[in-house]
């Protein structure tokens, strides 16, 4: 990787805050049974709807709450750091993967596969991702595993056309050639020589994509097709909540808070590694 | 241009024949046989089963059903609600305008915030106004609609009760429907109680729906002015002692409007999408929310042709930017033909 890649990187405040972030939320998430003080679904039902624990009527043992059914908000939205993080990984894995593949393959035989490859993307490009997604989840039958699939599918095509785009560019230069006069075989060509010069959009695609595989995981958790209750996936715990939004504010705020908050870090992520990535985008 | 036209045409059709396989193939993938799920929960028994199997041509050939679909299709047939029992297409019609104006309205909200806190980052690049406008668009661009929604709720409906909960209109209101955008209809019938009505319904949702819209617009435009304004041309207008304003709104607009265009039309899928949410959020009676309560109903039929009606609108908006653009910038209509 360039070497001034750090220098860059560090110099925008915003990733670096970003990056800061996305770390204390990976040890939330990992270390969600030490740190969070109670299990997520366990009830206290002599607490029901307490408020946050600065307002009147709040109680310590409870910082952020509880909801309509006394469970501790702070632990439900520990554990559901793991649950968002856990989707992003898979979500990212199972796309990039995919469009990888797709991208590869599309990019380095051109002709005919191509064109269809192309073709079957812009088809799903064609949809509003969170319809597609939710289409999906209605065929396979609404759980997290499902949405997490959907979600994947949906994002296929911008991995597959950024991975064609840059292949394409590679193919032609001297040493992909030099390479191929060596004896170099297509397979060892495609991935061995050419990816790892293709890496640097893609790992940039990858961060965004993580913030909107959260997000879209939220909505549809939140619209009911995602993680069913009582998961505390945060999304899930905003459709659970809210009946309550005019009686009992926090049980909305904080889960949409956290949401926000670790698509934010990631888009600023993100944003700080595609202007150190990308030479065009540098500061002269 | 006519030539361009045609080409974009032709384009669309190998997109729109995916998408109509999609939808074709959708009723068909979900769990149980057309005919099953049209029974419901209370089953129904072979004989009678095997009977509608023939009579919807369920029994013939894939590729056999998918022609005659395409026919059903080309007539306008995109088949009966299970619910309502009324076709899918008058079903959409009806919901169809509420969603526009939802929309027109979010994109307008968008388009006035935007585009000045683009031009204004753009001209004070680097500067606290820059980074403050930017770090609000980045956080807009985060936001999960569906709890921006809920969170002006609390504040606007809750709080300050100055906005109803949810809604279209007051229900003591009744307007003729004409064009079927409430603002407009209750405006001709001159009716002013209903026309606030609606409007106070309508602000909350169109802000929920045009934030991430207003965060794309508005560094969209940045980045736009900051390259236009690095051109010589805007130099030579300034070395020709042209007001500041002049040169930013007339000389640097006009070309950075021209990505900003295509980055509206890209913005009609976010909008419906985001539609879908924000229904659901505020009992807006659009296609959004009823897709979602379709999907939930198993009313796969409504499903199937909503899939394809929001695919075939995004994919005329696109051609229409496209068009657009092709009219803005001569080089792009030449380059292509």
């Amino acid at each position: 990787m360039d070497p001034s890649f750090w220098k860059h990187f560090r110099r925008s405040r915003g990733a670096f805050i970003g990056m800061i972030v996305v770390a204390f939320l990976v040890l939330v998430a990992v270390f969600a049974d030490v740190i969070a003080p109670y299990a997520p679904d366990m009830q206290f039902r002599d607490a029901l709807l307490l408020p946050p624990a600065w307002l009147e009527g709040g109680n310590w043992s409870f910082v952020l709450g509880t909801d309509p059914v006394g469970r501790d908000i702070l632990s439900r939205l520990i554990y559901g750091a793991r649950f968002s993080l856990f989707i992003g990984l898979i979500v990212i894995v199972l796309s990039l993967c995919g469009g990888v593949l797709l991208g590869l393959v599309a990019g380095f035989f051109r002709g005919g596969l191509e064109v269809v490859i192309l073709r079957l993307m812009d088809i799903i490009l064609a949809v509003p991702s969170l319809l597609l997604a939710l289409v999906i989840v209605a065929i396979l039958g609404p759980d997290l595993f499902n949405a997490m699939l959907a979600i994947a599918v949906v994002y296929l095509p911008h991995y597959a056309r950024l991975t064609r785009a840059s292949v394409i560019a590679q193919a032609k230069r001297d040493y992909v050639t030099a390479s191929r006069i060596s004896g170099a075989r297509n397979l060892r060509l495609m991935f061995v020589t050419i990816l790892p010069n293709c890496l640097s959009p893609l790992i940039v695609q990858a961060t965004l994509g993580f913030s909107s595989a959260v997000l879209d995981a939220a909505a549809l958790g939140f619209l009911g097709m995602g993680a069913q209750p009582p998961t505390p996936e945060w999304g899930t715990m905003l459709a659970d909540a809210r009946e309550f939004i005019l009686r009992a504010w926090w049980v909305v705020t904080f889960p949409g808070l956290a949401i926000l908050i670790t698509v934010l870090s990631f888009n600023l992520m993100g944003d700080g590694l595609r202007d150190a990535l990308d030479p065009k985008m540098k500061r002269a | 241009m006519i030539r361009f036209l045609l080409l974009r045409l032709a384009q669309i059709v190998p997109a729109f024949i995916g998408v109509s396989l999609i939808a074709f193939a959708f009723i068909r993938l979900v769990p149980g046989d057309p005919i099953e799920v049209l029974s419901g929960e209370r089953g129904i028994d072979p004989e009678r089963h095997a009977e509608l199997m023939a009579k919807f041509g369920y029994d013939k050939p894939l590729h056999l059903q998918y022609f005659d679909y395409l026919y059903n299709l080309a007539q306008g047939d995109l088949g009966t609600s299970l619910v309502t029992r009324k076709p899918v297409l008058s079903e959409f019609a009806s919901l169809f305008p509420a969603t526009l104006e939802l929309s027109i309205a979010a994109m307008l909200f968008a388009l006035v915030l935007g585009l000045p806190a683009g031009i204004i980052a753009a001209l004070r690049r680097g500067k606290p106004t820059d980074h403050i406008l930017m770090g609000s668009a980045l956080t807009g661009y985060s936001m999960p609609i569906f709890w921006w929604g809920l969170l002006l709720i609390i504040l606007f409906s809750g709080i300050l009760q100055w906005t109803p909960v949810s809604g279209r209109i007051a229900v003591i209101h009744y307007v003729t429907p004409v064009t079927g955008f409430l603002l407009v209809d209750s405006l001709i019938a001159g009716d002013i109680d209903a026309f606030q009505s609606a409007l106070r319904h309508l602000v909350l949702p169109a802000i929920t729906l045009g934030t991430i819209p207003l965060a794309v617009l508005a560094r969209q435009t940045r980045s736009a002015m900051l390259e236009v304004l690095g051109e010589e041309y805007i130099r030579a207008a300034r070395a020709k002692g042209l007001h500041p304003w002049r040169i930013v709104l007339l000389h640097a607009l006009r070309n950075a409007l021209i990505p900003v265009l295509t980055t509206i039309g890209l913005q009609v899928g976010v909008l419906l999408a985001g539609a879908i949410l924000t229904e659901s959020i505020f009992s807006w009676p659009g296609i959004g929310k009823w897709l979602v309560h379709s999907i939930f109903s198993r009313d796969y039929p409504s499903v199937q042709g909503g899939l394809l009606l929001i695919a075939l609108c995004i994919m005329a908006v696109n051609l229409l930017v496209d068009i657009l653009y092709g009219m803005a910038d001569p080089r792009i209509r030449h380059a292509r033909e």
